[in-house]
This record gives structure tokens, sequence and C-alpha cells, in this order.
């Protein structure tokens, strides 16, 4: 029999159903692999008894017939959400030490369930990056390694941790939150499939707040069946989240295997960009074939403003950041460097406590809000926001569905010179993935292929608002073409 | 549009983040670089256009105003860096 860490969750739950093994042995041998894969620095947190607990529980409710949803399936949680009685940092300094007294939404739904949570996972600190090295805890590795060269990759950011554990087989699935790209890219990087659900399908309660109009959770997993399985759980209206919609959430995986003949499938034209690795683009032509051959209908669509989408990102995000990321001045909680006032104390606390690319984006919001530029940056952005928008919206009248790379190239090396120099280096990684969250689209990211240099690369699906349905369908036709095969 | 270098103060000062002297002239290229970027946004003609503030503009959720906790004192100090007599404590402000 393979190993138990290799199953994906439907492959585990059928084994738990059948009592192949119990969910304490599965519990275990995700333990056992998240404490021998520490090199990867994909949790910042262990909490073993507690999945141990829970798989007690797990145990028993297979034995009286009483199993839930994802009844004894190990999962690993983005160190975003908050989690009762487990420290939550959002990989930051800032909140050290802080233990919520209350359970996200997100992770409740899934704890009801009867998942178990092996730990907490490491992220860009309060998610803002795209390599997992603005986190307070240092990088996640890749477990993916190019041909010939032993330096360690980035796992993507900011859910690196996320990626790099469903990689290297550290959990069963994982939890990620996606406000520009950070569940997709990742995901891409590190051979994983990853979803960005529809804005408004699952509550934000309970995840630390970056840029609230963007931000998402969604799952990281082994493969779209599992992807599936996840959302479905995760998903639903929410009294605590006045933005999550009060809408019927479809049983995902039913769709996984339709037919997609006669599905019209978009391919954006400003989505091939100067400067793009050709094995980005190979794969991007190879999966539009594969879709071809199955009878669907490749249209050639437009979204005129997506050069524009990485300016609008870089000032909505920062504006929404600076206020959310206010209420950090050490008084209620985490960090507190002592000042001989009040107002000292504050600029101390959030100046030893906020990372390098947090104050960045902190000040950069600061000041597109700040009296005088607010119409100029954040007023303007808003309004061509609405532009990319309609674009999507004019373009889903041609197609169901879009179909683009998730990003430029393969993960690059951790410490890589010209990311780190120039931040905007870095931002342009996000190019094929923001418009999706200025839109409040569904996105998902699968891999398809190899590169030349050994390293996965994932193309993107772009549904239509709350039609996961559609992605999950065309991911499933994709994923089985592609025939990718994951690094062990 | 340029930032100074009085602005990159004024922001670091209303973000109440420290900024070293020695730091403020790279801050400064680096925020021009930013905003520099930014700006190709004048390029798109918005006349007419609303902003868009969030995608579910159409199904924002209202509920009663109502208490719906409450008596979680301890569990509202437990994370507090400092508490004195059931409140968050900070250093002295009024003399």
């Amino acid at each position: 029999m393979a190993k138990l860490t290799d199953l994906t969750i439907a492959q585990s739950l059928d084994g738990l159903k059948k009592k192949e093994f119990s969910a304490t042995e599965l519990n275990t041998a995700y333990i056992e692999a998240m404490e021998n894969g520490r090199s990867y620095n994909a949790y910042v947190m262990e909490t073993p008894e507690k999945a141990l607990e829970q798989a007690k529980v797990s145990d028993e409710r297979y034995q009286n017939g009483t199993a839930r949803a994802l009844e004894g399936i190990p999962l690993g949680i983005k160190d975003l959400f908050c989690t009762k009685g487990i420290r939550t940092t959002a990989c930051s300094h800032i909140l050290d030490g802080f233990v919520p007294p209350y359970e996200s939404t997100v992770t409740s739904n899934l704890l009801n369930a009867g998942a178990s949570f092996l730990g907490k996972l490491n992220m860009d600190e309060f998610a803002m990056g795209g390599s997992n090295e603005t986190s307070y805890y240092g990088p996640a590795v890749n477990p993916w390694k190019a041909k010939n060269d032993d330096r360690p990759l980035v796992a993507g950011g900011s859910s690196g941790g996320s990626a790099a554990a469903v990689a290297a087989n550290l959990c069963a699935g994982a939890l990620g939150t996606d406000t520009g790209g950070s569940i997709r890219q990742p995901s891409a990087y590190c051979g994983v499939a990853g979803i960005k659900p529809t804005y408004g399908r699952c509550s934000r309660y309970g995840i630390i707040a970056f840029a609230s109009s963007l931000d998402q959770a969604g799952p990281v997993a082994k493969d779209v069946r599992d992807c599936a399985l996840l959302l479905k759980t995760m998903s639903g209206h929410d009294a605590k989240d006045a933005t999550s919609a009060d809408i019927a959430v479809p049983d995902f995986e039913a769709f996984l295997g339709q037919d997609i003949k006669g599905l019209k499938v978009g391919i954006p034209r400003e989505y091939k960009v100067d400067g793009m690795n050709p094995e980005v683009v190979k794969y991007w032509e190879k999966g539009t074939e594969m879709l071809k051959a199955r009878g669907a209908e490749i249209v050639d669509i437009s979204l005129p403003h997506t050069k524009y989408a990485l300016a609008v990102y870089y000032i909505i995000a920062p504006a929404e950041a600076s206020s959310n990321l206010a209420r950090y001045d050490g008084v209620r909680y985490g960090l507190r460097v002592d000042g001989e006032h009040l107002d000292e104390m504050y600029v101390n606390t959030r100046t030893e406590g906020f990372g390098k690319e947090v104050k960045r984006r902190i000040m950069i919001g600061t000041y597109v809000l700040s009296a005088g530029y607010y119409d100029a940056y954040y007023l303007k952005a808003q309004k061509v926001r609405r532009l990319i928008r309609d674009d999507f919206h004019r373009a889903f009248e041609k197609c169901d569905i879009i179909l683009t790379p998730t990003t430029p190239t393969p993960a690059f090396p951790i410490g890589d010179k010209s990311m780190q120099e120039n931040p905007l280096t870095m931002w342009l990684n996000d190019v094929f993935t923001v418009s999706v969250n200025l839109a409040g689209l569904p996105a998902m990211s699968l891999p398809v292929g190899l590169s030349e240099s050994g390293l996965p690369l994932g193309l993107q699906l772009i549904g239509k608002a709350f039609d996961e349905g559609t992605i999950f369908k065309t991911a499933s036709a994709l994923e089985e073409d592609a025939a990718f095969k994951g690094a062990k | 549009m340029t930032i100074s270098a009085e602005d990159v103060k004024k922001v670091a000062f209303l973000s109440r983040l420290k900024i070293e002297e020695d730091k403020v002239a790279a801050t400064e290229e680096e925020f021009n670089k930013i905003l520099n970027w930014i700006d190709e946004l004048n390029e798109v003609d918005t006349n007419g256009v609303e902003p868009l503030a969030s995608v579910n503009e159409n199904f924002i959720a209202l509920r009663r105003d109502e208490v719906t906790d409450g008596n979680i004192q301890e569990e509202i100090l437990q994370n507090a860096p400092l508490k004195e007599y059931g409140y968050f404590a900070v250093p002295k402000v009024v003399e």
C-alpha cells in the first residue's frame, strides 16, 4: 500500500470509511511527515496534540456511523485565520503571542465537518508578498528544485507555507487566502491546485484583514477534487460578515468529469505580455489544445484595461491595508514597545513590529488616502477598478470561462537580487492574478507540466461570479489530460 | 506627481512609523518610482465612471443592530500587553 500521506483527501476518506486505517493512524502519519519536513519551514506552529484529540473523536464517529464530510482529515491552516486557543500571528512580529479567543468561520466550518488541524502555516507578513520572504519566521521553502541547481526556491506567496506543505505531503490539504494571487501563485510554483472562490463565497470573519474588498479564503490541495471537497465545506453565508453572499453553495464535486463539449473558453489577448517565459506560453497553448480536443470552443477575447490592474491593485490594497493595520498599536494585543508617552509607544511598537514590506504598503496607503491625493489616486483607482470589472462582464458575454497562465515564470531562488532591490519586479509576478480579485471573480490554478528546468507551471481558469462549478468542470478535464505528476 | 522628503516624513508620522533621517532619501526615491508607475492610470479616461468600492455592491446585507454577546471582559483583555483594574492600560496621557 502507498504511504498514507501520499493519499488525496478523497482517497483518505475512502480508506477511513472502509476502515483500512484509522483517523489516528492518518493523523499520526502526517504529524511524522510534518516533524520530518521542518526544513521546508512550512509550519510556524505545530499542534499535533490537537490533531490527535480531534482524530480520536473522528475514530469514534467512524465507529458509530456518525462521520461527517471531512471526518479525520488532517489540514494545515494559514496563520492568517484566527484559531481559538492556538497562536495566530499573520507571521508578523507585531502579533507576537496573540492567542485568539474565537474561531474564524471558515476554520469553524471545517472543524464542524470533522477535519483536524496539524498546525499554522507560514505566509508573507499580513499576506503582503509574493515569495513568503516577508514572513517574520523566514521563507517557506519550495519542495521542488531546478535541475542541476541546488539553490532553494521560493514557495511563492503569500500562502507559501500552504502550497509547500501540500506539495511535500505535510498535510492532506491546506487553507490559504488570496488578495491578489496569494493562493494561485504559490500553488503554481509548488505544483499543486488552489482556488480563490468568488468574493463573498466564504466568510471573512476571523481572517486577519489585509485588504477587505479583495481578501478571500480558499483551499490549496493535492488535486482538483480535493479543492472541491474543501471549498464546499468552507463556503456559505455568515451573518458575521456582511459581504458574505446569501447564495446556495452547490456540490462542487458533482461538476468534476462533466462534458465540456461546446464550452466557450476565452483567451484574453492582453495576457500575452512581453518578456513572458516561452515555456509558459507553450503550456498555455497546450492547455488550449487539450480543451479544444474535448470539443470546447476557443474564443479570442479582450480585457482592454488589463495593463492597469497592477497599478490599481497597488493603490487599493495598500489603502485598505493602511486602514486595517491601524489597529496594531500595542494596546489590546501583540507586541508593545514602551515609550515616554502614548504616541511614542504607538510609534515604537509599530516601527519594531512591522517588517519592511508592510511598512512600505502602510505608507503608500496612507499617502494615497491623505488629503489632497485621495481623488488623484484612490478615487481614480476605484474608477479604473470598475472598468476592469466591466471588461470581464463584457468578455463573459462571449465565453463561459477564461484560460490564462497563472504566473509569468516558474519559482525563483530565495533571496533573488532583482526581486529584493526593486519592489516593482516582485509585484509583477501578480500580473495575471490581480485583475480577478479586483473583479471579485473565482479563479483556480492547477499544475499542467514542468519547465525545461524541471519546475512546475500552472494554468489559471477564471469563471463568472459564483460559477465555480464551470471552473471545476474545466479543471478536471485539464487535470486528466495534463496528467501532472507531483514532486515525489 | 512626485513626493518630497517632507512628504515622506509627514506620511511616516501619519502612519505612526519612525523613519531614520538617513533613510528618508532612499524612501523618497523608492516612493517616486512607485508613484511614477502608478501615474500610468492617468492615461485612462474615467469621465462619468462611478468608483467601485466593493464588487458585491448589489447585495450588501443589513442586519438589526443588536447586542449578541457580552460578559466576555476577560476574553477581551486576555491578550493585552498591560491591563489594570479590568482596563487596557497605556502610558499616562493626562498630567
